[in-house]
């Protein structure tokens, strides 16, 4: 591993100073992520900036939302007593995710900003146009089983591992920024980027900002949800498809539908084109049948992974069987 | 009364000292001096070594030097024209796999040693590696373990030919990496021309041959020390090149070296189960009597040996069928040594066989115990000899009966639980029984306590608990007052601890020892004189015993559970009995059976070494990507033993435990999920994309 300095920031501002006195500098809270990609030489910073002083733990219902700090562990988002009475799915998404000594060292906000697990990404003697822009892309046409069938280019194909920010994507979450110019909002619909011919760039924080929390709007009284996950063992795994479901529904008749798709896609993929195939419709297997056609309509598979088009559908068939009898 | 010893299910020796972290493993030793070497490894997988660039690596603080194919000492690698080396020792440019030693750094710490390992830039004429198992050239081994790697019986072609029912399938199971708990790990130190090496190994005899060979020195000068082994499972059968390469940078640094494999690579040069492709062709009369088995293995090989999967071993002898080939076929890819990995040959064997009977009896319309039974080999059908014991009945009808099989409904996919389709499989367990030439030294001191030692080491399986029991039971002194001293070539000679052969060998020379210190004992009226008792044993194989078959068997009996929307496959319950001689500690016994298990249900859905075919290299080298159950993933496992009283097999009654349960498991668990689903998967791991398609509910 490449030696590095490690600071503690005792405060944001702290935090935010030590980023920008060094172009090479990384912030760290759990370490399950960076510390794990730093070891295989895929990141490399000279300074880590932990952040684990700042006052970002919190989850805690104010006004319309509820806030979770970016330091709050995965493992107290899970267990916290709001969050599965008003977000059960949100819960799920966290306990189907790594395993339970990740969650307790997980955050949030690390949880936000991981990595890929693409094979080639995670291996610095291979081609990788996130890794290394303009080396190629060694998943296309390689060993390709765990990469998306959503939302991929002729660069990248690389799938967006987190449970938790599919399930955030269905639940139009915001983003909590704070940097050197100020604190901003970030619309979870804005905050990943497709990989298009830049995968390297993940998402529109500007460099050297923080994630400091995030807001999830409150749900509307009635809707019922689900997150459903595929993997290839029953533990400690990433999903090679899920879906996170939010119906409103009168009686059998669905008003409307959030779907968001993850383990297929490059980033967490909501799928307009399933809710509005929902939408108004009743509450049955030929309409969810429907509903995943047209949430995989785009979809192109690279071999190994062309499973995951069948396999996505089906996934999300359940979830919305599931939400709509829960 | 006294309760017996042999058999008593006790807790091994070392467990406390285990759990709490106290044991010494190889990276746990610590000598004066020592220094850190890290292993550089390649990033192609053929080609030639165009340069090698360790200016910035020897520029870091700490680093002693970068030992690669320019300055390494000459030693004999082994091998010869068409193949450069057996080992990989620095000898030459070439490189024939993904992640071959290339360079070893060696620094004052191990973290200094792991960055400049980082720094190596090394520079590759590559070409392209031949990957594919269909399209590589072919040849015939001359032969598998020492004996031919063809035989036959009778006419099997024509056997086959005229059979009324007939089935022709082949069967794939993929490369698949040991990944024990411990990684590999040497400490080399020299004194003058004298070598000690700390190796995490099963045969410390055989890394001190190895090396008097690769140094060209008198083995007496080796002093090998293997402390406790976590775990090997055949990958630590051989010295691998690390330890070669940790004695050489020793050497070539003047200073204790220590060469720890990381995770990564493990998948490196370390073994590997190579993939097969099994075509079985079976005859049989309609009434369920098996005519004809033609059992035909193609299995990957590297460029630098002929490592043969015997996968006709496990169906030359399983069932009483009067003509039986099997033949072995190797192809040459770019990859890394193959090897011995728990029930070579047997397991992967097994797969094919055991599956291919499971497709016959819904062929025939009958049960596919009920075609075991009527198959069943009452002498070894492969030597014609009587067994030494054989169980196999009891086993199937304990099993059965635990697991009650009679409630499974005949027809596929025909229960349900919920969305769930459950099904239930069987299958047979069969492993062989060997045992070499053990030494044994036995003392008894004046104040009563026994001291048993032999060069044997421990890899988990219990050798210290059990060979005390043996020892107390025999000598009628407690238990606590033997002690066992192993793991080290200064102690009597021990074979390699593989091939389910120790407890019937070293087990053997233990009590054919502690029954000549009980005949002095009793010479002498019991009296133990002031310097001791020692009596020293050399046991080697009788005559008498090859005029018998020995083997182990056992039946699986599995339920899963089958998501037939998203491909999942959980498996719910396991019942396996198992016939295997005396069982010395009940407790160790069971573990063995229940690793081997757990490890079938891996084979069976989770592993399989990935590799990018167009550049030979390994994308899943590590526990993440590459799949082992969690516990999520294994259900209660019953393990039922039968009782067997061998007078035949050797002096300790004891037949192989430790790969007889990795053998059928997979195909029981591959038998349940067709009976779930429908769908018959007969390529290794059954992960979803297999299931999808047929299994729609």
């Amino acid at each position: 591993m490449k030696p590095f300095a490690f600071v503690r920031a005792p405060s944001g501002p702290a935090a935010l100073s030590a980023m920008a006195s060094n172009s090479r500098a990384s912030f760290v809270a759990g370490g399950t992520s960076v510390l794990d990609l730093m070891k295989i030489a895929v990141e490399e910073p000279d300074v880590l900036v932990d952040i684990n002083a700042l006052p970002l733990r919190s989850i805690e219902r104010r006004g319309d939302v509820l806030l979770i700090g970016a330091l709050a562990r995965m493992s107290d988002v899970a267990s916290d007593a709001g969050v599965r009475e008003l977000f059960p799915m949100l819960a799920s998404a966290l306990e189907q995710s790594a395993s339970p000594q990740l969650r307790n060292m997980a955050s949030i906000g690390g949880n936000l900003m991981q990595r890929t697990r693409c094979p080639y990404f995670r291996d610095v003697a291979t081609p990788c146009n996130k890794r290394s822009p303009g080396s190629g892309c060694g998943a296309i046409g390689g060993v390709n089983r765990s990469e998306a069938v959503l939302g991929t280019s002729s660069a990248c194909i690389a799938t967006h591992p987190s449970d938790l920010a599919v399930a955030l994507r269905a639940l139009d979450a915001v983003v909590h920024v704070t940097g050197s110019k100020g604190d901003r909002d970030i619309a979870f619909a804005e905050f990943y980027c497709l990989p298009s011919e830049t995968p390297h760039v993940e998402t529109t924080l500007a460099r050297g900002e923080l994630v400091s929390g995030l807001s999830v709007p409150l749900p509307a009284a009635g809707v019922r949800s689900a997150y459903v996950k595929a993997r290839d063992r029953a533990e400690c795994e990433f999903a090679s498809a899920s879906a996170a479901v939010e119906l409103d529904m009168a009686g059998q008749t669905i008003r409307s539908a959030r779907i968001a798709l993850g383990g297929v896609a490059t980033v967490p993929w909501r799928s307009p084109q399933a809710e509005s195939a929902l939408a108004g419709a009743a509450a049955s297997c030929d309409a969810y049948e429907r509903a995943a056609r047209a949430a995989f309509a785009a979809a192109r598979g690279f071999g190994g992974n062309d499973f995951k088009i069948e396999l996505g559908r089906r996934t999300l068939v359940r979830a919305l069987e599931m939400a709509a009898s829960s | 009364m006294r309760q017996p010893l042999i058999g008593a299910p006790l807790d091994r020796v070392e467990g406390g000292e285990k759990v709490t972290g106290r044991t010494v493993f190889t990276a746990d030793v610590v000598l004066p001096g020592m220094v850190h070497g890290v292993v550089v490894t390649s990033s192609v997988a053929n080609g030639r070594i165009r340069s090698i660039d360790a200016k910035d690596a020897l520029a870091l603080p700490g680093m002693l030097g970068v030992m690669t194919h320019e300055n390494a000492p000459r030693v004999n690698a082994g091998g010869s024209p068409p193949m450069p080396s057996l080992l990989f020792l620095l000898q030459n440019d070439a490189v024939q796999f993904d992640r071959q030693p290339v360079a070893v750094v060696v620094a004052e710490t191990f973290e200094d040693a792991t960055r400049g390992a980082e720094l190596v830039r090394v520079a590759y004429d590559a070409i392209a590696p031949e990957m594919d198992l269909e399209t590589a050239p072919a040849y015939v081994p001359e032969q598998i373990f020492g004996e031919p790697a063809d035989r036959h019986r009778g006419d099997p072609r024509a056997a086959f030919s005229a059979a009324h029912v007939r089935l022709e399938q082949t069967y794939r199971t993929p490369t698949e990496h040991h990944n024990p708990l411990e990684t590999h790990g040497t400490i080399a130190a020299w004194a003058g021309d004298r070598l000690t090496l700390y190796d995490s190994t099963q045969w410390a005899f055989g890394v001190r041959a190895r090396m008097a060979t690769v140094f060209g020195i008198e083995p007496e000068l080796i002093h090998v020390i293997a402390p406790f082994v976590g775990g090997a499972f055949g990958s630590k059968g051989q010295p691998w090149s690390h330890v070669a390469l940790a004695a050489m940078a020793a050497k070539m640094m003047d200073r204790p070296v220590k060469v720890l494999a990381t995770r990564p690579q493990m998948f490196a040069w370390v073994g590997h189960r190579p993939q097969t492709e099994q075509k079985l062709s079976i005859g049989c009369s309609r009434d369920g009597r098996l005519q004809s088995v033609i059992h035909e293995t193609t299995s990957e090989t590297s460029a630098a040996d002929d490592y043969v999967e015997p996968c006709g071993v496990f169906s030359r002898g399983l069932y009483a069928v009067p003509n039986y080939a099997m033949s072995h076929e190797l192809r040459r890819l770019n990859i890394s040594k193959p090897t011995y990995m728990r029930a070579p040959g047997e397991a992967t064997g097994s797969f094919a066989l055991e599956s291919a009977m499971d497709e016959l009896a819904y062929e025939l319309g009958m049960d596919p115990l009920e075609l075991r039974l009527r198959n069943y080999a009452q002498t070894d059908p492969d030597s014609g000899k009587p067994y030494t014991s054989k169980a196999l009945r009891e086993c199937y009808r304990l099993a059965a009966e635990r697991f009650d099989w009679k409630r499974r409904n005949p027809e596929p996919r025909s229960t349900r639980d919920g969305r769930l389709l459950t099904g239930l499989g069987m299958a047979t367990a069969s492993g062989g029984s060997f045992r070499s030439h053990a030494d044994v030294r036995i003392r008894m001191h004046a104040d009563g306590t026994v001291v048993v030692s032999t060069g044997t080491i421990e890899q988990g399986t219990g050798s210290p608990t059990a060979y005390a029991q043996i020892a107390a039971e025999i000598l009628g002194v407690p238990y606590e007052r033997v002690r066992f001293e192993f793991g080290d070539t200064s102690l009597p000679y021990a074979p390699l601890a593989a091939g389910s052969q120790t407890s019937s060998s070293v087990g053997s020379a233990v009590t054919v020892a502690a029954q000549r210190l009980r005949e002095r004992l009793a010479e002498s009226g019991g009296r133990v004189p002031p310097d001791g008792i020692e009596i020293n044993v050399e046991e080697k194989p009788r005559p008498e015993e090859d005029d018998y078959a020995q083997a182990s068997f056992g039946a699986h009996f599995v339920e899963v559970a089958v998501d037939p929307d998203l491909g999942s496959v959980r498996v719910m319950r396991f019942v396996a009995a198992f016939g295997a001689g005396r069982i010395i500690n009940a407790k160790l016994a069971e573990s063995q059976f229940l690793g081997g298990i757990v490890w079938g249900i891996s084979m069976a859905l989770f592993e399989e070494t990935r590799f990018d075919l167009r550049t030979g290299r390994i994308m899943n080298a590590n526990l993440a990507d590459y799949l082992v159950p969690t516990n999520g993933d294994i259900p209660p496992v019953e393990i039922i033993m039968a009782e067997e009283d061998d007078q035949h097999v050797n002096p300790a009654h004891v037949k192989g435990i430790g790969e007889v349960a990795m053998t059928g498991s997979a195909a029981a668990v591959a038998n349940a999920v067709y009976h779930a689903t429908g769908v018959r998967v007969r390529d290794l791991p059954i992960t979803a994309e297999k299931l999808l398609g047929g299994a729609r509910r």
